[in-house]
């Protein structure tokens, strides 16, 4: 299947292993650019490790990956494509501007990039501290102002918006949302149900399978249902049904 | 190769290290506190100190390097800057050149001070000083690599400051420097020639004493050279873009 311009990241037939155990058998997703796609899924479901496979850090054991018309991990892809770990990836022995300086040296990005993407994460009157003395929702910051650097195409991000108070979680997801209307094609991962309300698709996942793929209201006028909680409850039972 | 993110990696490697100045008072101060005992061990025999202090300096550097890179390195592991690093366009050489760049910085000042102090105030000899402090950094660096390389074994922090006696202590015992190779086992002899360090001591000794170089320095410092590219090379493959 030819990926349509739209597409940012198109994924067919991808199987990971891991430690002998098939965590991904055989998906297909894709993800529009220009939109908020958010991966929802329970923990353990294989959420990071679809997310690692778009990045191209992840081995995998078939299918194929393509981020914006490449392979994933592409040597030419790998500076379009933001990643924001579960666990901030940053140093915790430097300040957050030597953390943000580095990676932007590292990607090429002028150095006054640096200002714009504390700001995009609101950590303005951070930005001499030591990482190591920050809460654990400022360190998920300062690794998500490391991964807008380079103003990426295309921004995976894992639970970004886990242990936020509700003031800076609106925050981020304004900044999602016009990152969105800029052309990113943005894929979020969460555990929190209520964050679907926010994507313009969903994919839902359970056990390595994408069970459901589409905008939130599509998906709970099919199933009758009134939340994307209940909305999985009763894929899962249809499902059920049917095997 | 881009020196550019070499260069970051180096300034970053080095901000860091600008934040543990615990770290940094250690690494200059612990070896010279250690050669100041030494010498006044050898009280009675200064001549034993005498012999032995700048092979001490020159296998030095290949202790602390390969300790603090071990570590570094695990840190960088399972921090998961390593792997935010191999989502960006930076190369694994010029990763791995930036750390080199700042551990070479870094055994440059312990190597001056320490050998300031011990070819100084404690007496000890050395024909060609500043041949001396070249080999010693020399010798950081390789233990730099050889630590790098050994990381990627380790899955813990315990781990890693177990390869130091697991891996060093075993060659300071047999390069030469407690006795002569020829008169140890043969067994041991014969392992000597393939412990790196054993090639550190060999040149420091000819470069401490008078008399000419000869081609069995450039053949020691040759290999090590060679023993440096070839742990930056393995180093360099156990840095992997895509993991389980």
């Amino acid at each position: 299947m030819p990926a349509s311009p739209k597409t940012a990241v198109a994924i067919r037939g991808l199987t990971v292993v891991r430690g002998g155990s098939v965590v991904l058998p055989d998906l297909s997703a894709d993800v529009a650019a220009g939109s908020v796609t958010g991966l929802l899924g329970p923990s353990g479901s294989g959420k990071s490790t679809l997310m690692r496979a778009i990045v191209g850090v992840q081995r995998i054991a078939s299918g194929t990956v393509e981020v914006l018309g490449l392979p994933a991990g592409d040597a030419a892809v790998r500076a379009r494509v933001g990643y924001v770990t579960q666990a901030a990836s940053v140093y915790d022995d430097l300040t957050v501007v030597e953390n943000l300086r580095y990676f932007a040296r590292v990607l090429s990005v002028p150095a006054n990039e640096v200002d714009r993407a504390v700001t995009a994460v609101g950590l303005e009157h951070h930005e001499g501290r030591m990482v190591r003395t920050l809460s654990g929702g400022e360190r998920g910051r300062v690794s998500l102002a490391a991964a807008l650097l380079p103003r990426p195409e295309v921004l995976i991000m894992d639970e970004p918006t886990v242990g936020l108070d509700p003031v800076l979680r609106r925050q981020l997801w304004d900044t999602f949302h016009s990152l969105a209307g800029d052309g990113v094609a943005l894929l979020v991962s969460s555990h929190v149900m209520e964050e679907a309300a926010e994507c313009d698709t969903l994919l839902l996942m359970r056990d390595g399978h994408i069970i459901a793929s589409e905008a939130p209201a599509t998906l709970l006028a099919r199933t009758g249902t009134a939340g994307v909680g209940e909305a999985f409850l009763a894929l899962i039972g249809e499902k059920e049904a049917t095997a | 190769m881009s020196p550019a993110a070499t260069a970051a990696t180096a300034t970053r490697v080095l901000e860091q290290l600008r934040h543990d100045p615990r770290t940094v008072a250690m690494i200059i101060a612990v070896p010279t506190v250690l050669l100041v005992v030494l010498r006044y061990v050898f009280d009675g025999q200064v001549a034993t100190f005498d012999r032995i202090a700048p092979p001490m300096l020159g296998l030095i550097p290949f202790v602390t390097m390969f300790i603090v890179t071990s570590v570094a390195m695990l840190r960088e592991r399972t921090s998961g800057t390593l792997e935010r690093l191999m989502s960006t366009p930076i190369r694994k050489l010029e990763l791995l050149a930036g750390y080199a760049v700042a551990f070479g910085v870094m055994t440059l000042a312990q190597v001056v001070v320490v050998a300031t102090i011990t070819l100084g105030p404690l007496g000890a000899d050395s024909e060609r000083p500043l041949g001396l402090v070249a080999i010693a950094v020399l010798s950081g660096l390789l233990g730099m690599t050889l630590g790098l390389f050994v990381s990627a074994f380790a899955r813990s922090e315990f781990q890693a400051v177990q390869f130091m006696p697991m891996f060093v202590l075993p060659q300071f015992l047999i390069c030469g420097l407690f006795v002569p190779r020829d008169r140890m086992a043969a067994v041991l002899e014969w392992a000597s020639y393939a412990a790196p360090l054993t090639y550190v001591y060999d040149a420091v000794e000819r470069v401490a004493s008078p008399g000419a170089l000869g081609t069995a320095f450039w053949l020691d410092t040759a290999v090590l050279v060679g023993v440096l590219a070839l742990a930056l090379v393995l180093g360099s493959v156990t840095l992997r873009r895509r993991t389980d």
